[in-house]
């Protein structure tokens, strides 16, 4: 039974955004029994039915593509100068578009100031939490999520697939021993919903639900309580607040551009790493001129998408890396710290295919046409791909700025992302690209293709979390330094961003903050 | 709102046309120029049918069938795949010949191009783009404009006109939607034999 809220009941946890963190929290706090609580979520809500297979028909149905700005020398500055970000605007957020890798932290990537030391530009602080103490969240995520593979959920990896075997083999014959396949993808029935069928276009949204997504999970259980009500295509523009500097109730648009203030009690913000950091800074006010819970400064800043780049091999037989599950497998042996390498962190191999029309879009040799472009595309069904997810540094001047003119249809400042490579991170991308072609080599391939960064799937860090108030915006519960009952739910609180892919960490931290929610309300501290 | 956000989103396209969300969300992705203003939507069914393997039936109406043919002659230089017949590059071109009915910069930008190309050809070879014999020779004149707007409108609408046509997609080895047909599970996911 759906619940509705009235506009002006002060008792509302108002949750922003309904992706991984926003989408868990609702439902995490509902089955704890908080009994009034309100989604608001800017895009529209789509179910199975609307899923296709189809790269830019879903592309176009699920992306954000409300106007950004980018800036920075990464290179969707010059190939997609609007679109510093590949995320969703839907119901579920980007769990609908994320391929599913579902890796844990690295317990010292928790504390990468500890570890890695003082890095020259790098803004580094440790997590004001530890491995240890994520440890029992994992294991609750993985078991939400159905992570295949891990020991939570039961489930076994998922089948090999052609670009898994490949992968394999290629990490082999170079010493590799670390090749995993973790992903929040059923390889059998689990949780009501079904095994894997090898469809392919994960990114385009699981068309059979074998993926995990708070679309068809989190969401529907927490509405099923009957404490929770979700307003699709509601556009938050402003958090308010009263005048003792706690917060009281969201200005949003709905669907129409009409203006509602919806009240609240508690503020949890999960609009992903460019929309928070915004949220807030378009909240400022005569008491926080600055944005709302920025007295540290860093809203907005220490922004991370990850030491990233990718490329394509071309091998002498086919491998059809279109059949099977986007992500094949994660080469995972450069996950350590191991500074004689000549950097600090390290980096993962994302094994992953992409259909014919985005490998043109993405392929860009270095003038994007001609036959140095179409005889890679000849050999489609003979590539495989990498992403490269390495620890990028954290630096102040990479984030999220408010544009001094342009507006967007609702009136407020368009966001600016800006980002670029510290010296760390290009070595790292070099490194993982050597290593990525050792392995290729190694099977006879002929040709590896470099692809520039396109826009970020993981975007981190604008709001971060930190032990003292002033070099973070939220505590180690995610709770404002500055405001008491404003949360932040998403990855924008990461204060590194590791060498995982963030969604795992993202749900493990809501299922904390829910506890701690919960256990603040009960003492009326909130 | 849809109308706004259109704005928001066009505000650097010097020519703004009536564009679709879709069409706009492709623009942002493949950002092949700041010009760029349109996608190409729809293909047509006429440049399908053509019988013969290289021939095709494209008929150009609004733009000149010189433009047309020199266009499609582009859009193979650009993207040349030998075992791709014209029609599908024809096809690619065809939704310019619906587009430019409505969108008059457009018109001007695509006869301009072609006009310069064929001017650039005849100097350098004394003939039309088109009727240069030689592919290296024609790329030579595409490289003088490559960082035209013309020229990366051009490229920019072909990455979606020319690779997401399903009918294209078999000469790949791509084998598009699966999941009607219950996926690769039990059809061949992981029947490699050579490792």
């Amino acid at each position: 039974m759906a619940a509705t809220f009235d506009l002006n009941d002060s008792e509302v946890v108002v949750i922003v955004g309904s992706g991984a963190g926003g989408g868990t929290l609702a439902n995490e706090l509902a089955q704890k029994g908080v009994n009034k609580i309100v989604i608001l979520e800017a895009g529209k809500q789509f179910t199975l039915e609307d899923i296709e297979n189809d790269e830019w028909a879903m592309f176009s149905k699920l992306s954000w593509l409300d106007k950004r700005v980018t800036a920075g020398t990464w290179s969707p500055h010059r190939t997609a100068p609007n679109l510093p970000a590949w995320i969703c605007k839907t119901v579920g957020g980007s769990t609908v578009h994320w391929t599913g890798v579902s890796l844990r932290f690295q317990p010292h990537e928790f504390k990468p100031l500890t570890t890695y030391g003082r890095v020259l530009d790098a803004n580094l602080i440790d997590w004001p939490l530890s491995y240890e103490d994520m440890v029992p969240y994992y294991e609750l995520a993985e078991k939400k999520m159905g992570v295949s593979g891990a020991p939570a959920s039961g489930m076994p990896e998922l089948p090999k697939s052609n670009n898994t075997l490949v992968a394999e083999a290629g990490a082999r014959k170079i010493g590799y021993k670390n090749v995993v396949h973790r992903m929040a993808i059923n390889s059998r029935p689990y949780d009501g919903r079904p095994g894997c069928q090898q469809i392919g276009f994960c990114v385009q949204g699981c068309k059979i639900g074998a993926k995990w997504s708070t679309l068809y999970t989190e969401i529907p259980r927490a509405i099923a309580t009957g404490r929770v009500e979700l307003r699709p295509e509601a556009m938050v523009l402003q958090i308010q607040h009263d005048k003792s500097g706690k917060v009281n109730g969201v200005l949003y648009a709905d669907k129409n551009g009409t203006k509602h203030l919806q009240k609240a009690r508690i503020v949890c913000v999960a609009g992903n790493s460019i929309e928070s950091p915004r949220l807030l800074l378009n909240s400022a006010s005569s008491k926080f001129t600055d944005g709302l819970a920025n007295s540290s400064g860093q809203v907005g800043r220490n922004y991370m998408a990850h030491a990233t780049a990718a490329a394509f091999a071309i091998h002498q037989k086919p491998v059809k890396m279109h059949r099977g599950t986007a992500v094949a497998a994660i080469v995972m042996d450069e996950q350590k710290h191991d500074p004689s390498r000549g950097f600090v962190a390290g980096y993962n191999l994302i094994v992953l295919s992409q259909g014919l029309p985005f490998a043109a879009a993405f392929l860009r040799t270095p003038n994007g046409w001609g036959r140095e472009m179409t005889s890679v595309l000849d050999k489609y069904d003979h590539m495989s791909g990498v992403w490269i997810c390495g620890e990028q540094m954290p630096m102040e001047q990479n984030g999220v700025t408010l544009h001094p003119t342009e507006k967007d249809q609702h009136g407020l400042p368009v966001p600016i992302v800006a980002n670029s490579d510290h010296a760390n991170d290009a070595l790292i991308v070099k490194h993982a690209l050597g290593q990525w072609r050792k392995m290729n080599d190694a099977l006879g391939s002929n040709r590896i293709v470099e692809v520039p960064v396109w826009p970020a799937a993981h975007n981190l860090g604008t709001n971060r979390m930190s032990a003292k108030a002033s070099d973070g915006v939220v505590n180690k519960w995610g709770q404002a330094h500055d405001v008491k009952n404003l949360f932040i739910s998403d990855g924008s609180q990461f204060a590194s961003s590791a060498v995982a892919n963030p969604t795992l960490t993202i749900v493990a931290l809501a299922i904390r903050q829910a506890e701690y929610i919960v256990d603040q309300m009960k003492r009326k501290q909130l | 709102m849809d109308q706004l956000k259109e704005k928001a989103l066009s505000s650097d396209a010097a020519s703004l046309s009536v564009t679709s969300k879709e069409q706009l969300g492709r623009r942002a992705f493949l950002k092949g120029s700041g010009l760029a203003a349109v996608g190409v939507a729809v293909l047509p069914a006429v440049g399908l049918m053509a019988p013969a393997e290289q021939a095709y039936a494209q008929k150009f109406e609004r733009l000149s069938e010189s433009v047309g043919k020199t266009l499609v002659k582009m859009a193979r230089d650009i993207f040349p795949h030998d075992k791709v017949p014209d029609k599908f590059y024809a096809a690619a071109i065809a939704s310019y010949d619906q587009k430019v009915a409505q969108d008059a910069q457009l018109k001007s930008m695509l006869d301009s191009g072609v006009a310069q190309l064929n001017a650039e050809a005849i100097r350098r070879y004394g003939k039309a783009y088109a009727d240069v014999p030689g592919e290296g020779e024609r790329v030579v004149l595409l490289y003088e404009i490559e960082q035209s707007a013309f020229f990366q409108k051009v490229r920019g609408d072909l990455i979606f006109g020319l690779y997401n046509n399903k009918e294209v997609w078999p000469l790949f080895g791509y084998e598009g939607s699966s999941w009607e047909k219950g996926g690769y599970l039990e059809r061949g996911f992981n029947d490699i034999d050579w490792l």
